[in-house]
This record gives structure tokens, C-alpha cells and sequence, in this order.
């Protein structure tokens, strides 16, 4: 007769991963079951037909696209897209660059500096971010009023209505700069790689971020001369209720990023640390002995085999700063979330086809920053480890 | 062992596969309570007192309901919502009535699937500027800031206002009145806009309310009600008479203090049927009979209730204008208990 031996640690294996395969098959499928049941109980017509309705709200903070009431829930869905992807990349560069200072000056041996850095972590990152969001926005919303804007000359007002700025006018013949700049650019790129070449090949140096920057500021400005200052601004003058003319950056969107930066900061920062401290001591004591000063150790030896122990979790960081900025909600700030999957959402009622729009969204974002983190990751791995 | 817990867990599984099927009121009896969604606050309407006690117009007709179904008006649990969770919160089955300043509309009614039970509330909506801003017409508002709460019909009037006026504005999203009445008192902009009971229930918060105007202009209809989900009518009726009690008692001039003393005076019988001292009316929809009498005691009529939250005794100010009786000129109107 065949008899099951349970002792038998391979069969045991099998048996228990089909049962519970066979569970979560049974679960999905009852999930799938009662939802369609429910769904038809209500009412309820799946279907993405309303995306083309006309959305009948306004949205005022569209930087890239002109947005008014009739156009579609489509519209509405691109325009919280390009919000929500504008704050996490900018957010996520001024994370980068405050949390590396953070973390570098957190070791410094400067006890005051490093104590202050480490106040500034513990402080950040052990606060709830939304009440982060709330006090940046809290903050903002009390600054002078309109009225008594604070006025950096003619051109730039700080008040609880934003930050007005003059608005770069690009005449026809900018295209000339901007051709400049390409190629000043490409120029210095290929030139690095020769240097770097002949620095290897003979030990010679050159003074290369001198001369690129040089060639890079220089050349396009005297382009920009010859084609007669293709470039004006306007200033935003105070007309009846509002600032006219120039950009605007409202309160809802600086809070969002002083709030998702200076957070994200405190995380990348001891991941910086980390990666830094991973570095052997022995090696900055090689350095020194060869006589390379201390920021060349930083930037040749350290920095470089920091960066792989920093990556991995720095992207991480990013993909949660990408995701943290669906909070903006709680101030008003207009991303994917606040519009298409709450206003949109409101409107039709067709919470479940939007918040499957929505939440696929958001996976194709992160998966997107970790693929590309990952390549990234790839080519600073060393060699034949 | 491990067999019979995992048949347990298929067991317990398929027990949940089984949708039930009752209706709201077995529900709700049941559960021993009357779940009901109002606002995040906005005084007079829905707000927690001093000791946590919600109280407001709103607020009151889930306390009609409760004592309609219970005989207690305290037996209500509140789930506050925003403009915009509200529908999910109602289509979810999270509350079993939503009591929120909604407007009656169209699509609200038909194409979400819910049913208004009525209007308790006829308002329309307005514009609360500060007086120093010196507007006197909402035609002078181009180019004004104007907070909005997201997810209302407002939103929509509000565009559509403008662009009939062809003048621009820039709207400042928030997400409840709160955060709008802050906004609004920062300066962060000129101009709210909303229902105009919720402006004066806005501009009573202020430290000094001398200081804000509502422009002139009334842009929309907005009759405001109670709404409860498709398909359940005996749940729909139940709240429905619930408000209309509170109407016709004030129009039969039924009060909690004078009720008892009118019913032994008293030869109406159509009081007597409302409160149960006549015919089987509450049996009809599954209720003890004198579901009528515990709303009257407990709550008030509508004037009552009117008067207490947000009448012009207290900082709304409010007067009865549309939402006076038919017979003292205004709009409520219930059908006769019969
Ligand atoms: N009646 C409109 C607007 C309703 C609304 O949002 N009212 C505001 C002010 S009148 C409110 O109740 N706010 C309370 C809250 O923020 O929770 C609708 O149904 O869409």
C-alpha cells in the first residue's frame, strides 16, 4: 500500500507549497468572485468610457500643459502626472545634495557642525512626514501678505501667495545660444576623455574644470552678444488681486518640497554615512601616506567605493520620496492622487478603474527609477567581484 | 493537524464567499446603531461640542433616524467625511446614511447610484470676501484667488461661473472647510466660495465677523438632503419619514416640550397617526409605531432643530427664508402622513 512518509522532508516540501498554492489560488479566485457579485449587486459598470467626459473643474497649478474646465478626465489624469513627477524629480535631486552634505558633514571633525548635523537627522526623520508638510505649509501661509510682499528689487516677491519671478522671454534667435550650448558642452565631454587618456597614458593633468566651465559659460555668452541678447524678462507687476506676468511658484508646491527634501535628506544622509564609514581606514591611511590631499582622498578613494554600498538604498529612497509626494493632498498640492484619483474619482464614482489607473501609475514610476538606478548601479560595480 | 486547520481556514473562507444579503434596517438593528457620515466640522451643521457630543442641524437628522429606529436618538456612531470620500463611504456600505450638506443632483442621484430622501436644507451658492477688499459684484472678481473645496458641485459652478463671465480666477483646492477658513483668513485667498450656510457658518469662526461679506450674487441652487444607497427602499422610506416627521410636526406645531400635553388636548389625526397613537404606520416599514413620538421628544420638529443650530439666535444668523414652511411662504412641503 503507498503510504505518505511525512518524515520525508522533500515530499513534506511539495505537499505543504500546493496547499498553499491551492489556498491563495481559492482566495484570489473568491475575491474575484464576490467582487463581481458586489459590483453587480451595486449597480456598478466597469468600463473607462468616462475618462473622455469633460472633467468641469479647474486646475491652477499646470506648469506644463493649459488645463480649463471642458477639457477631459484624460487631461486631468497628464496634467497630476506631470505635477507629481515634476515635485519627486525635483525633490529627489534636492534630497541627493542636502542629504550627501548632511552625511559628509555629520563626520566632519568639527564637533559643533557634526552634533548640528545630527540633531537635524534625528529631528527630521523621527517626525511624521505630513506634519512636516503641514508645518512648511503652515509656515508659508504666514508670510507676509500680498500686500506687503517681501521685494528682492523689481524682480523677485515673496509673499503667502508664493514666490513671483521674472518670466525669461526666449526670442527666435536664441536657437543660436542654445546651439552653443550643445556644443560647448559636447566639446568639454569629448576633451575630459582625452585628458583622462593622456593622464593615464603620461601623468599629465590639466586643469579641466577650470577650462570646461570656462568654455561652457564663455562660448554661449558670446554667442548670445553677437545675436543681438535674444533674451528678455518679464517682471511681475501687482495688478488687482494677484501678481501679473513673470512665473509663479505657489506655497503648495515649496512646501511640498522643503517638506519631501528636507526629510528624505535625513534617511539619504545616513545612508551616505554608512557607505562613507564601509570605506576601510586603512585606505584613507594609504592615501595620506601617498600624500594626496584630503579632498582628493574624498573625491578618488572613498566617494567611488562609498557609492556601491549607497546606491541600493538611496534608490529606495527615491522610490519612497516618489510615493511620499502623494501626500501633497493634505495641502492642497495638485498631483496624480489630489486630482484625477480624488476629483475624477468623485465625480464618476468609478473608484475602482481609477484607482487601478492610479496605483498602476505609481508601480510604473518606481519600477522605472529602479531600473534605471539599477543600471546605474551596474556600471559602478568594480570588476570582477 | 495541520489538515484540519487549513479545511478550518477553507472553511472560514467560504463562510465570508457568501455575501449577505440583508437589508440595511436588519443591519442596523442588528449592530445596535445608526452608522451616519457628516462633515469634518462646520458649525452648526456638524460639529463636536466641548465634551465630544456631536450636535448640528446634520447631525440631527441621524439623531431622528436613530431615535426613528431605536427609540433613542443617541444610538448613532459619525463617521466624518470630506467632500470628496463621501460617495465611497456611502456606495462602500461604511455609513448607512450621509448626512453632509449634499446637493441633490443628476448625476448624484442616477448615474452614483444614490438616493436623496429629500431636501432639508435649501441654500445656494455665494462668495464670503473681506470687507476691506472693497468688491461689491462677484463679476469683480477677475483674477482673484478663491479657495474651493474639491469635490463639490461649488468646484463645478465655480468654473462654469467664470468662464460664463469670461474672467479668470486661480483656484485654491482644500479639503474641508477648515482648511478653506484658514486659507481664507491668511490671505492665502481673497475669496470663498460654497454653499452660503456654510459661509456663514464660516463667517461666524471669524474674530470678527463685521469684517466679511458675502457678495450679492447667489450663483447656483443647491438643495441640500440626505441621501442613502440604491436599492434598499424600505431603508430609503425609513429615512425619509424620518425628516418628514420633524416637517410635518412643525408645521401641526408639534414641539419635544409641548407634545405630550398637545396629544391629550389634541383631536388631529393625523397627529395621531404621525405619533403612533392612531393606525400601524411604523409596522409598515418594520418600526415600532410610535417611531414618530420618539422623533418629536427627542429631537424636535424642524423649526426646533432649525432654530437650535443654526437659527438667528445663534452665531449663523441664519433666517428661515426658503426653508420656512409652505404655510409661512417657504419650500417645506411634506406629503401627508396617511
Ligand atoms: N453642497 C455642495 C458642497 C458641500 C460642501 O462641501 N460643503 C462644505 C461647506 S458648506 C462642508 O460641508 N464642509 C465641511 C467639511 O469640510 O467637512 C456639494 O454637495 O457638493
Amino acid at each position: 500500500m503507498f503510504k505518505i512518509d511525512f518524515s520525508d522532508q522533500k515530499l513534506r516540501a511539495i505537499l505543504i507549497q500546493t496547499l498553499v498554492v491551492g489556498v491563495l489560488a481559492y482566495a484570489i479566485f473568491w475575491l474575484v468572485q464576490s467582487t463581481s457579485y458586489n459590483l453587480e449587486k451595486r449597480d456598478y459598470k466597469l468600463g473607462f468610457g468616462f475618462l473622455n467626459d469633460p472633467a468641469g473643474f479647474d486646475i491652477s497649478f499646470s506648469p506644463f500643459y493649459s488645463f480649463v474646465a471642458t477639457d477631459s478626465h484624460i487631461k486631468v489624469y497628464l496634467v497630476g502626472l506631470a505635477n507629481t513627477l515634476l515635485i519627486s524629480f525635483v525633490g529627489c535631486i534636492a534630497a541627493t545634495f542636502l542629504g550627501f552634505s548632511i552625511g559628509i558633514i555629520r563626520l566632519s571633525s568639527n564637533w559643533l557642525l557634526s552634533r548640528l548635523a545630527y540633531v537635524y537627522v534625528e529631528i527630521t526623520r523621527n517626525i511624521p512626514l505630513i506634519l512636516q508638510l503641514l508645518f512648511w505649509y503652515a509656515l508659508l501661509i504666514n508670510l507676509p501678505r500680498l500686500k506687503n510682499s517681501i521685494a528682492f528689487g523689481e524682480a523677485f516677491f515673496l509673499n503667502n501667495r508664493g514666490l513671483n519671478s521674472p518670466q525669461p522671454i526666449f526670442g527666435d534667435d536664441f536657437i543660436y545660444v542654445t546651439i552653443a550650448i550643445i556644443l560647448a558642452i559636447t566639446v568639454s565631454i569629448v576633451f575630459s576623455r582625452r585628458a583622462k587618456k593622456i593622464q593615464e597614458k603620461t601623468g599629465k593633468q590639466y586643469p579641466l574644470f577650470l577650462i570646461n566651465t570656462a568654455s561652457i559659460l564663455l562660448f554661449p555668452a558670446i554667442v548670445y552678444f553677437i545675436a543681438g541678447s535674444p533674451l528678455e524678462f518679464e517682471l511681475p507687476v501687482l495688478i488687482g488681486f494677484n501678481f501679473v506676468g513673470g512665473m509663479k511658484i505657489p506655497p503648495e508646491f515649496m512646501a511640498m518640497f522643503l517638506g519631501l527634501s528636507v526629510y528624505t535628506a535625513s534617511f539619504i544622509s545616513e545612508i551616505v554615512r554608512a557607505g562613507i564609514l564601509s570605506v576601510n581606514k586603512g585606505q584613507i591611511e594609504a592615501s595620506r601616506s601617498l600624500g594626496l590631499k584630503q579632498n582628493r582622498i574624498m573625491k578618488l578613494i572613498i566617494i567611488p567605493q562609498a557609492m556601491r554600498v549607497i546606491i541600493p538604498p538611496l534608490t529606495s529612497q527615491f522610490l519612497n520620496l516618489t510615493k511620499n509626494s502623494s501626500l501633497g493632498i493634505a495641502i492642497g498640492y495638485a498631483d496624480l492622487v489630489h486630482g484625477f484619483g480624488g476629483i475624477t474619482l468623485n465625480i464618476t464614482g468609478h473608484a475602482i478603474e481609477v484607482m487601478a489607473i492610479v496605483m498602476s501609475t505609481y508601480l510604473i514610476i518606481s519600477l522605472t527609477i529602479a531600473f534605471f538606478m539599477n543600471i546605474y548601479n551596474k556600471s559602478i560595480q568594480m570588476d570582477g567581484r | 493537524m495541520k489538515i484540519l486547520r487549513i479545511s478550518a481556514l477553507l472553511a472560514l473562507v467560504s463562510f465570508f464567499s457568501a455575501p449577505a444579503i440583508a437589508g440595511t434596517l436588519e443591519d442596523v438593528q442588528a449592530r445596535g446603531f445608526v452608522k451616519c457620515g457628516v462633515t469634518t466640522g462646520l458649525l452648526g451643521f456638524a460639529a463636536p461640542d466641548d465634551s465630544g457630543n456631536w450636535k448640528g442641524f446634520d447631525v440631527d437628522v441621524c439623531r431622528a433616524v436613530a431615535a426613528a429606529v431605536f427609540g433613542d436618538s443617541s444610538k448613532v456612531e459619525f463617521t466624518t467625511t470630506t467632500g470628496k470620500t463621501r460617495f465611497p463611504t456611502l456606495a462602500s456600505g461604511e455609513i448607512d446614511v450621509l448626512a453632509r450638506n449634499t446637493t441633490w443632483t443628476f448625476s448624484r442621484d442616477v448615474d452614483l447610484g444614490f438616493e436623496f430622501i429629500g431636501i432639508n436644507y435649501y441654500d445656494g451658492q455665494g462668495f464670503l470676501i473681506p470687507a476691506s477688499l472693497g468688491v461689491a459684484s462677484a463679476t469683480d472678481l477677475d483674477g482673484a484667488s478663491v479657495c474651493i473645496q474639491t469635490g463639490t458641485t461649488t468646484e463645478l459652478n465655480l468654473a462654469d461661473f467664470f468662464r460664463a463671465n469670461s474672467i479668470s480666477y486661480e483656484s485654491i483646492p482644500v479639503e474641508t472647510n477648515d482648511e478653506a477658513r484658514e486659507n481664507l483668513f491668511a490671505g492665502r485667498c481673497d475669496v470663498y466660495t460654497t454653499d452660503a450656510s456654510g459661509l456663514a457658518a464660516t463667517a461666524a469662526q471669524a474674530d470678527n465677523p463685521a469684517d466679511w461679506i458675502l457678495l450679492p450674487e447667489i450663483i447656483s441652487k443647491e438643495p441640500l438632503g440626505p441621501l442613502v444607497r440604491h436599492g434598499d427602499h424600505v431603508w430609503g422610506d425609513i429615512v425619509r419619514w424620518s425628516l418628514n416627521t420633524m416637517i410635518i410636526a412643525e408645521e401641526k406645531g408639534l414641539t419635544s416640550n409641548n407634545l405630550d400635553t398637545k396629544l391629550a388636548m389634541n383631536n388631529d389625526p393625523e397627529i395621531f397617526r404621525l405619533t403612533g397613537k392612531e393606525g400601524e404606520y411604523g409596522a409598515m416599514f418594520g418600526l415600532s409605531n410610535d417611531f414618530g413620538y420618539n422623533i418629536i421628544k427627542q429631537v424636535g420638529n424642524y423649526g426646533e432643530v432649525f432654530e437650535r443650530n443654526v437659527g438667528l439666535k445663534t452665531p449663523l444668523k441664519l433666517a428661515r427664508g426658503l426653508n420656512a414652511p409652505w404655510t409661512d411662504g417657504g419650500l417645506l412641503y411634506s406629503p401627508p402622513f396617511r
